[in-house]
């Protein structure tokens, strides 16, 4: 099972967890499980079942866009984290 | 002794002088830094652009974007200058503007580093000061608006203007390839994405397997405060499918880097440039042989009231949590 961590953005979604559980060996399985308990992440998350162009999403601290997009793999001990796309900070 | 020997050694002749500051932005020096190598086979380069006029690689950045409005006839004699930064950009608009005789006015989140401030004001330019809570978004929102209400501001605005990634297509990404002509990765910050993209479009060109790397900041809980995802932003000037890999960098992770490169190889960085580091010695720790380059957008001047270097990590964690350093 692996950590999922929710931003502040979306906690109205997960009842205002920080961080929620989620069984899948994929990025897909991990997003289907917490989709079934938190039905309205599906909306926010996602676009025709892709992931939204403002949303990042990471696998402990990679972001999955750049390895196999819903298809990377989640280990059992791994991190997932979902983001907002933010302008970059100090430029 | 070796090193000895080489601190008296001045290899290549020295410049000739350039006509002004201006001119002298970019060929910033390139240096190994063999105490960070994971590995003697992998060489781990550092691009120097803190050496630039203002401190950072935004001097290119600016000039170049200016110059582009001039010629193109965008910017008027004398008109007012208006952008949103965290820093950076706007210190080296307002250096550049206030040559040219152009009004600067820098719209900045609060919660930045008093440094920025006092350069801002020392170059001239009038802060416009953004809710810290909405991070860099914020500030971009504001100046947005701001432009929208008055026609007669100039905004180069950097996060949508091709002039950024083209000054770094033209300058940054060549001065690379003549230092490190067998460069395999190369790393920067995020940030408007001008940096990445642009040495990327220019590398990719020349040495189509050369794998480009972004390190992004995990923003702090206290610097998220979207209302929504649609207030999300993607700058325009980031081209996505040039980059191969991207990373998240904790603060903390930033720090312990930029501690890493002062303390092993004497050099003195801004916080991004510590995550880049962190990130470009992940990346060649993956690495059988080859060369990395990373670049370091600017030097620590701008960071050193919050003592980077010094405090207790926890501490030091805390309180970047609510803060837009890079």
């Amino acid at each position: 099972m692996s950590n999922v961590r929710i931003p502040p953005v979306l906690r109205e979604t997960t009842g205002g967890s920080r961080t929620v559980t989620a069984h899948g060996a994929t990025v897909d399985e991990v997003l289907g499980d917490l989709f079934v308990r938190y039905p309205a992440l599906r909306e926010r998350v996602t676009t025709d079942g892709e992931l939204s162009p403002f949303v990042n999403l990471y696998v402990n601290d990679r972001d999955v866009r750049y390895r196999e997009g819903l298809a990377t793999a989640v280990g059992p001990d791994d991190t997932v984290i979902l983001l907002p796309a933010m302008a970059g900070g100090a430029r | 002794m070796a090193i000895h020997a080489r601190l008296g050694a001045r290899p290549g002749a020295p410049a000739p002088p350039w006509a002004n500051v201006v001119e002298s932005i970019g060929n910033t020096p390139m240096v190994e830094l063999r105490r960070l190598s994971p590995s003697p086979r992998v060489h781990l380069f550092a691009k120097l652009e803190g050496a630039n006029p203002t401190g950072s690689v935004k001097d290119r950045v600016a000039r170049a974007m200016l110059a582009d409005a001039v010629r193109s006839g965008a910017l008027k004699p004398g008109q007012t200058i208006l952008e949103p930064s965290s820093g950076n950009t706007g210190i080296s608009l307002a250096m550049i503007g206030a040559r040219m005789g152009h009004p600067v006015r820098i719209v900045m989140p609060e919660n930045t580093t008093p440094e920025r401030t006092q350069l801002l004001q020392l170059f001239g330019a009038e802060i416009v000061y953004s809710p810290g809570a909405e991070g860099s978004n914020g500030a971009i929102r504001m100046a947005l608006e701001l432009a929208a209400a008055d026609p007669t501001l100039y905004m180069p605005y950097q996060y949508g203007n091709e002039a950024n990634p083209r000054a770094h297509e033209e300058t940054t990404g060549p001065e690379i390839l003549e230092q490190v002509p067998d460069v395999d990765v190369f790393v920067a910050g995020l940030g408007t994405g001008g940096t990445l993209t642009g040495v990327g479009r220019y590398l990719k060109r020349v040495r189509p397997d050369v794998r480009i790397v972004a390190a992004e900041p995990l923003p702090g809980e206290l610097v998220q405060g979207l209302r929504s995802l649609d207030e999300g932003f993607v700058p325009p000037v980031l081209d996505r499918a040039i980059l191969d890999d991207k990373y998240l960098v904790s603060n903390r992770d930033a720090v312990i880097g930029l501690r890493r490169l002062t303390r092993e190889e004497g050099i003195f960085a801004g916080l991004s440039c510590g995550a880049a580091v962190a990130v470009a010695v992940k990346v060649a720790r993956d690495m059988d042989r080859g060369s990395v380059v990373v670049l370091l957008a600017d030097a620590g001047w701008k960071y050193l009231s919050t003592d980077l270097w010094t405090r207790d990590l926890d501490e030091l964690e805390d309180e970047l949590e609510g803060s837009v350093l890079w």
